[in-house]
């Protein structure tokens, strides 16, 4: 081992001189805002603003329209909640919480085509839900049963992701085949992808080469980052020193940042979006500005890293309440449609509770099978080994 | 003699590297405030401060790219990858630049890096957070690849990693985090590139390494109930493998088992296997064996009690060996 060298090492951490652009007090962020760029249709406190750029991309979100919105936020919110408790009850191995993040993605779920295709990360429970996705399609996953139950492209939505960043690029892959089919254009089936991620990812190599690759082939594919503010312990400027939706511009597309916590606005920029890359336009990121109000899954412990005071920051901008406030201030809709919400996303959670305690192990065959499209003998052998080694203790 | 748990082991180990020598860094995603996902980095930020325990941007290509470039500048980096399955987008690094430096420049250039890898299954987890991939980084020459399977060894063993002046792939075997030992802080420990005979036994060898290994004694101390007294081996080093004892075992007991959770095919298994019956031909009594993972991905965790080796399979392959 080489010896010491004349390096005295500093013992405690060396003040920045530079602030970052979300600099963090003492684990409190200095400021919860989305700068003067954040576009925003619906206020914290359920005010509709105008906004030239994106209005005509809301015109057709009448009263029943943004009802429906409100009530995917609750659905979502709702059996989110429940995948919570089960996990604590010992029901789910883990769960990856979405409180917070719904509006970010029912904004964007809702802007999607039957068409498009989604790339999620692992939190996008809200896009699921948009695609079409049972709820309890996601729960194997979480229960340990399997790797994703439902059919990716029976529904548009491709499986989580697990390794951080990893879908950015087979997005990007995907939306070139589309641009490759001819799919990019003003029919009225061109097509175009959307790939999920968070803030933490775009410090990853392959988002940056999920950029590059998707500037330099025009590929149809709108990056949407959700900028929940942590991954895991670290803040988003342990991830970079510019706003992420600017880095888009140094790849030479173009970055939009949006108040993820206001649904209105996210279907807007994001159905922008979508037709910037359907009509040949893209790519386009997206960086929906929101936050993470619960732990990273439920095997993290946030009152290490963060303070609650931020929390309770946060609370003040739910993408529900603003939602709910709007609807019954500016539009009058009545209390009975509210209490219709609530007691289907109480069925939804039963139905969901239910499902899950329901949920079959998978047996051992689970392990051999689909390994390969096209079989394998050293696979095959090692089935019919273990399975007769297995039924070798029935009735033992 | 303290008792700890293997985290604290680990945990305590980097902190003596750290005290001793101030070039050691720690370094990767939330080992900081947070102590790592295992809090195996637990306290190490507040105690040395941020350039030394430095929480990296979520990159693994990073990590290890620039804890090369650390070295070559004299820093000794010590990574945490955060799970098995994370460290692939960082595997490049790993096999381009960390293993081959030292040989491309003809020694100029060592790179005295440790990447610590929580692995392997049994913790009910989601997929990419189970696997065993150490055959990956054994078959790289360059690296050198050990696995601890016990808090005592940890506390060495990471020392002694962190001493070395090779690259070090560190594996620890995550679902023994928390199962306590006596480690003496004060005993010479054994050397890190050494494989150990744990339990001395007559009827047949078992070797194994990392999370296996109490399984491994388990089924010692079951099969004396049959009459079988099991010599167990822990291998520790994957590469360079030390199979001197293994050979010395095989010689006296005529039978092998080589148990672990990786896939079989091609595997560090494979090669024990292979090696054994090279050297120790004439002594063996009965075909070596294998008890593994199967050659398939790691499945959902309701099935990993089928996939991990378990007492019956170990059991099992030794009833085999001891009827040929
Ligand atoms: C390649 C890789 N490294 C590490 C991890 C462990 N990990 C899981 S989530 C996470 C943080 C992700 O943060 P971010 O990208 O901001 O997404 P968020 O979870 O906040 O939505 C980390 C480090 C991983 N899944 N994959």
């Amino acid at each position: 081992m080489s010896a010491p060298q004349d390096w005295t090492p500093p013992t405690s951490s060396t003040p920045s001189s530079r602030p970052g652009p979300d600099h963090v007090v003492a684990g409190l962020k200095g400021t919860d805002e989305g700068g003067a760029d954040l576009v925003q249709l619906l206020t914290p406190e359920g005010e509709r603003v105008p906004d030239p750029r994106f209005d005509s991309y809301a015109a057709d979100v009448d009263v029943e329209a943004l009802k429906d919105l409100y009530r995917d936020l609750v659905l979502v919110r709702r059996f989110d909640r429940e995948g919570n408790a089960l996990q604590r009850q010992g029901q789910l191995g883990i769960w990856v919480p979405l409180l917070g993040q719904e509006a970010a993605q029912i904004g964007a779920g809702r802007a999607m085509a039957p068409q498009d295709m989604a790339f999620p990360s692992y939190r996008e429970h809200g896009v699921a839900w948009a695609r079409g996705v049972d709820p309890t399609e996601l729960l194997g996953i979480f229960r340990g049963t399997d790797h994703g139950s439902w059919d990716p492209k029976a529904t548009g939505f491709h499986l989580y992701t697990i390794v951080i960043g990893n879908q950015c690029l087979n997005a990007t892959g995907y939306a070139m085949g589309q641009k490759f089919e001819g799919k990019v254009g003003d029919g009225p089936d061109s097509e175009a992808t959307i790939c999920f991620f968070g803030d933490g990812a775009t410090s990853q190599g392959d988002v940056h080469e999920g950029f590059v690759w998707a500037a330099v082939y025009d590929a149809p594919v709108v990056f949407y980052c959700q900028n929940n503010q942590w991954a895991i312990s670290e803040p988003t400027e342990r991830q970079t020193r510019v706003p992420l939706y600017k880095r888009a511009q140094g790849y030479g597309f173009d970055g939009i940042r949006v108040d993820g916590n206001d649904v209105l606005a996210c279907l807007a920029v994001t159905r922008w979006a979508l037709e910037e890359c359907r009509t040949g336009n893209g790519p386009v990121l997206i960086e929906a500005f929101t936050y993470r109000m619960d732990a990273h899954t439920t095997s993290d412990d946030p009152t290490r890293y963060r303070l609650a005071d931020e929390l309770e920051l946060w609370k003040l901008k739910d993408p529900i309440e603003r939602v709910r406030v709007h609807l019954v201030r500016s539009l009058g809709v009545e209390p009975e449609f509210f209490d219709g919400v609530q007691a289907e996303s109480d069925a939804l959670a039963a139905r969901f509770r239910q499902h899950c305690v329901d949920m079959p192990a998978p047996g051992p065959e689970r392990m051999f099978s689909q390994v390969y499209a096209e079989g394998s003998p050293a696979v095959d052998a090692q089935r019919e080994a273990f399975l007769a080694y297995h039924s070798s203790f029935e009735g033992v | 003699m303290a008792v700890l748990t293997m985290a604290k082991a680990i945990n305590d180990g980097l902190r003596a590297a750290m005290e001793r020598d101030p070039k050691v860094l720690v370094m990767g995603e939330d080992v900081g405030k947070l102590g790592g996902v295992f809090r195996v980095t637990d306290g190490l930020q507040k105690d040395f401060g941020e350039q030394r325990v430095l929480d990296t941007p979520l990159a693994e290509s990073g990590i290890i790219g620039t804890a090369v470039g650390l070295a070559i500048r004299g820093f000794r980096p010590v990574c945490e990858i955060q799970f098995d399955g994370f460290v692939f987008p960082g595997y490049d690094q790993i096999v381009s630049q960390l293993a081959k430096l030292h040989f491309r420049s003809q020694g100029r250039v060592p790179v005295p890096v440790v990447v610590r890898i929580p692995f392997g299954g049994g913790i009910g987890a989601v997929e990419h957070h189970s696997e065993s991939p150490e055959a990956l980084f054994a078959h790289v020459a360059g690296l050198k690849v050990v696995a601890c399977s016990n808090a005592s060894d940890a506390y060495w063993m990471i020392q002694q990693a962190i001493e070395s002046d090779d690259p070090v792939i560190f594996f620890e075997p995550k679902r023994r985090y928390w199962e306590k030992a006596e480690v003496d802080l004060a005993a010479t420990p054994t050397p890190l590139h050494a494989s150990r005979v744990v339990r001395p036994g007559s009827s047949l060898t078992l070797a194994g390494y990392g999370p296996v290994l109490k399984t491994c004694l388990e089924a010692a101390s079951a099969a004396e109930a049959d009459g079988h007294d099991l010599e167990v081996i822990d291998l520790r080093t994957l590469s360079p493998l030390d199979l001197g004892p293994v050979f010395d075992s095989v010689r006296r007991t005529g039978r092998l088992v080589v148990v672990a959770e990786a896939p079989s095919e091609t595997s560090v298994a494979s090669e024990v296997c292979a090696r054994v019956q090279e050297e120790c031909f004439h002594s063996l009594e009965a075909p070596v064996l294998r008890v593994t993972g199967f050659d398939t991905p790691y499945p959902p965790s309701k099935c990993e009690e089928d996939y991990l080796p378990d007492l019956d399979r170990v059991l099992d392959a030794v009833d085999r060996s001891m009827g040929w």
